[in-house]
């Protein structure tokens, strides 16, 4: 009962979070900026539309929006979101969930090539590359973390006999990997400064040239695909920050929410005090956090007693 | 009789007195003129009764004028020297003269010419922009090309790019422009004067004082209608607010660009600020409606003195505090420097003007070179930057931001007072030349006039800066990455109505 929920309640919210980041840089642009239910608007705006599709596109296009918000909402039903037990869990599950991901990376990718566009083609192969390079963080980590705990399972990240938390023996070791996630965090979901979400200017975006023709209900998809992935991510985050484990639920649920919405405030102050890098720049930045990893992975093994 | 003819800007000139050569002579005149570091202001064909006539228009740091009987075909100066490489293009295709050997003769705009010969390009305008012209194309495998525009996802004017690129690189940028082709010069040649005024402050409506005061500054020299002091002052303070303005904008807008917020959003209000100085001293945001030949519609008052000089003591302050906010960021930094680079040399062979020369090396500002209204007895800016980058021509505009505040400042302390402006008829001399040159914003704007027989006006010629510095947008592409286009666009910020007339 508890993990159904628990999972409703992040699907509910995963709208609102995006837009504490616009309240944030309205806020340092000195702006009042949108409402807070603005997403929620956004969507019921773009469900009750319909949707137009280029006749030079196959079934592979209209594919891409429906698997790149499964693979998304997937992630949210294995992840023990504030320490409660997930609806499904099995020994391996991380392996296969972030290769879902990847699936429904590559189905959007597919149906941004689909549409042939110059554009979106350009789009689609940046964001191959930079998620390859992010993706060797993703398993240097769980490398990491299957040392520490001996599980591949979410689930037993956060509540196995050796728990990962900042209060543990390896609390150290964290403060590492928490620096290496958020980077990974901001490439994966889009952010300043690898790209730019509210940019308008099609020749320098990554994710948002790609989605330029899926509209109505097939943007909404993406849409609430992505707000998924990037709860997901600072859900991941934030059970790495936060050491303390309450017995109450809701207390513990309560905790976890506010440090998930101080991550999302984080990336809106990021985003205000600096500006993207240059695209050749990226690869470089993607790659800072492999090495932090690596750098951490072999802490662990001891070499020198 | 002297090859060329010295005239000054915003001077009468007898057309009898231009030396009109035999072709080969006035070919050979403009390259060397060329050659020795000379630039083309005006290069373009008129119709007189039958014949038509080449004239062009040159400076070194003087301004000569020289003339020919325009041969069908000629040889083209292009091959020799690249200054000429748009002129020649604009005479191939307003009048049907075909510049032989032009490395590269495509049109300008995409209208039929004027004298109804037979088209240099071939192409035929029943047909959509660009015609049956085919783009410069790269082959090879790991070459493909990027097509944008002319409808863009953004509220600018229509153009179209087409990138040759190999992954994130460019080779070629090549720019398709003219889908906003009014026929400005034909309407300014037929209109009644009293019109005058109202088209020229629409070619670019970003450079509405600069384009007004060329032709206000053109018809007085014609008309032989005097200034008084007092509205040379308010046309100055006009065109340096109009200066400020933009340059404010487009800081913000390249902030913007490469994901930077705050400071665009403080330069959006703080632009939209000086705007309403402009609307205090002429009544307009924009500047309509302010500058008439022989003088101006608003007296600056007392009271506007004191409004304008309090608004710009308190807005001065802000506007560096938010320049230093993007200059001091180092991720800014990043971006702007070494991106999208123009060579001084290169920049010198295209004649690139304004702040994007500047920004190359090229000291040029026709502010100090040929002055008019009161800038002989304003001081002149320095630029210290001047690699030819984003970087170098974002801090050119924040010089000059500065600079013409103190140039308002100094203005405002004068007490002269405009007279107040009755509108007079305008009879213009016959069998005139006259050029005028002011420093826009965006760089030199030049127009010139030329009467015939009866004092009509028998050629109207506008040369927008953008007119040069387009070239220099696809310069500063070649090899850089093409994520970073916008930002060099932007940093150039050049008219596409100011092009196309």
């Amino acid at each position: 009962m508890e993990s159904i929920l628990s999972l409703c309640f992040a699907i509910l919210i995963a709208p609102l979070l995006p837009a504490v980041i616009q309240k944030v840089k309205a806020f340092f642009a000195g702006k009042q900026g949108p409402p807070l239910l603005i997403n929620y608007y956004t969507m019921i705006k773009l469900f009750r539309k319909g949707s137009v599709y280029s006749t030079s596109t196959s079934f592979v296009f209209r594919m891409g929006p429906v698997v790149g918000c499964v693979t998304s909402l997937m992630m949210l039903l294995f992840f023990p979101l504030a320490g409660i037990k997930p609806l499904f869990s099995f020994h391996g599950d991380v392996l296969i969930l972030f290769y879902l991901m990847g699936l429904g990376r590559f189905f959007t990718i597919l149906a941004a090539l689909d549409t042939a566009s110059p554009f979106e083609g350009m789009g689609a192969a940046r964001e191959a590359f930079f998620s390859t390079l992010a993706e060797a963080t993703v398993f240097g980590i769980l490398i990491l973390f299957f040392r520490i705990t001996g599980s591949l399972s979410f689930a037993e990240f956060f509540s196995g006999r050796h728990v990962i938390s900042l209060s543990s023996e390896h609390g150290a070791l964290l403060l590492l990997v928490i620096v290496a996630l958020y980077i990974v965090m901001l490439t994966e979901n889009s952010r300043v400064p690898v790209d730019d979400p509210a940019t308008h200017l099609e020749l320098t975006m990554i994710h948002e040239v790609m989605i330029l023709d899926h509209s109505g209900p097939d943007l909404a998809l993406i849409e609430l695909g992505a707000w998924f992935k990037l709860l997901f991510y600072s859900a991941f985050l934030s059970m790495l920050i936060e050491p303390f484990h309450l017995e109450s639920a809701l207390l513990n649920s309560l905790l976890f929410y506010a440090v998930v919405c101080f991550i999302y405030i984080t990336i809106g102050m990021v985003e205000s005090i600096t500006a993207r890098y240059k695209m050749n720049m990226v690869p470089k930045f993607v790659l800072t956090p492999f090495a932090l990893v690596f750098f951490v992975t072999i802490l662990t093994m001891e070499l020198v007693k | 009789m002297d090859k060329l003819l010295h005239i000054r800007n915003g001077e009468k000139v007898n057309r009898a007195e231009i030396p009109c050569l035999p072709f080969s002579q006035f070919r050979q005149t403009l390259l060397d003129f060329a050659e020795e570091g000379g630039q083309v202001v005006q290069f373009f064909a008129y119709q007189e009764s039958d014949a038509v006539k080449l004239l062009a228009v040159l400076r070194s740091d003087r301004l000569f004028v020289t003339g020919c009987e325009a041969p069908q075909s000629f040889d083209s100066l292009t091959a020799v020297s690249e200054k000429f490489h748009m002129f020649e293009r604009e005479i191939g295709e307003q009048y049907g003269l075909k510049a032989e050997g032009h490395p590269w003769l495509k049109m300008v705009r995409y209208h039929k010419n004027y004298s109804g010969t037979a088209d240099v390009f071939g192409n035929d305008y029943s047909q959509d922009i660009p015609g049956n012209y085919p783009y410069f194309t790269v082959e090879g495998e790991t070459v493909h090309e990027v097509a944008v525009g002319p409808v863009h996802a953004g509220i600018i004017e229509p153009g179209h790019f087409r990138f040759q690129c190999c992954g994130e690189r460019v080779f070629h940028l090549e720019i398709q422009l003219g889908y906003q082709h009014r026929g400005v010069e034909k309407l300014l040649q037929s209109v009644p004067l009293k019109r005058l005024p109202i088209i020229a402050e629409t070619i670019a409506g970003d450079t509405t004082i600069g384009h007004g005061l060329c032709q206000a500054q053109a018809l007085e020299a014609l008309a032989d209608l005097q200034v008084d002091d007092g509205a040379r002052v308010v046309r100055t303070i006009a065109l340096e607010l109009e200066r400020i303005a933009n340059h404010i904008g487009d800081l913000g807008a390249l902030s913007l660009d490469v994901a930077f917020n705050p400071p665009a959003a403080y330069f959006g209000r703080i632009r939209g600020e000086y705007l309403n100085l402009s609307q205090i001293l002429g009544g307009s945001r924009f500047g309509r409606g302010l500058v008439r030949p022989g003088g101006v519609t608003h007296v600056m008052g007392e009271e506007q003195r004191r409004l304008l000089s309090d608004k710009l003591a308190e807005l001065t302050p802000e506007v560096e505090h938010v320049n230093e906010l993007i200059f001091g960021s180092p991720s800014v930094q990043a971006r702007f420097d070494n991106t999208g680079t123009v060579r001084r040399q290169d920049a010198e062979k295209i004649g690139l003007v304004g702040y994007a020369g500047r920004a190359s090396g090229l000291a040029y500002d026709a502010r100090v070179s040929f002055p008019s209204e009161c800038y002989a007895e304003l001081p002149a800016n320095r630029n210290l930057k001047t690699e030819g980058d984003v970087c170098s021509r974002a801090t050119v505009r924040r010089e000059e931001i500065m600079h013409s505040t103190g140039l308002i400042n100094l203005l405002l302390a004068r007490s002269q007072e405009a007279k107040s402006y009755t509108p007079e008829e305008l009879n213009l001399a016959p069998q005139s030349l006259v050029v005028t040159l002011n420093e826009g914003w965006r760089g030199e704007v030049s127009h010139c006039i030329l009467t015939d027989d009866q004092g009509k006006i028998m050629r109207y010629k506008v040369k927008d800066p953008s007119f040069h510095n387009w070239t220099g947008l696809a310069l500063a592409l070649r090899d850089e990455g093409i994520s970073d286009f916008p930002l060099c666009n932007k940093s150039f910020n050049l008219s596409y109505c100011g092009f196309d007339l």
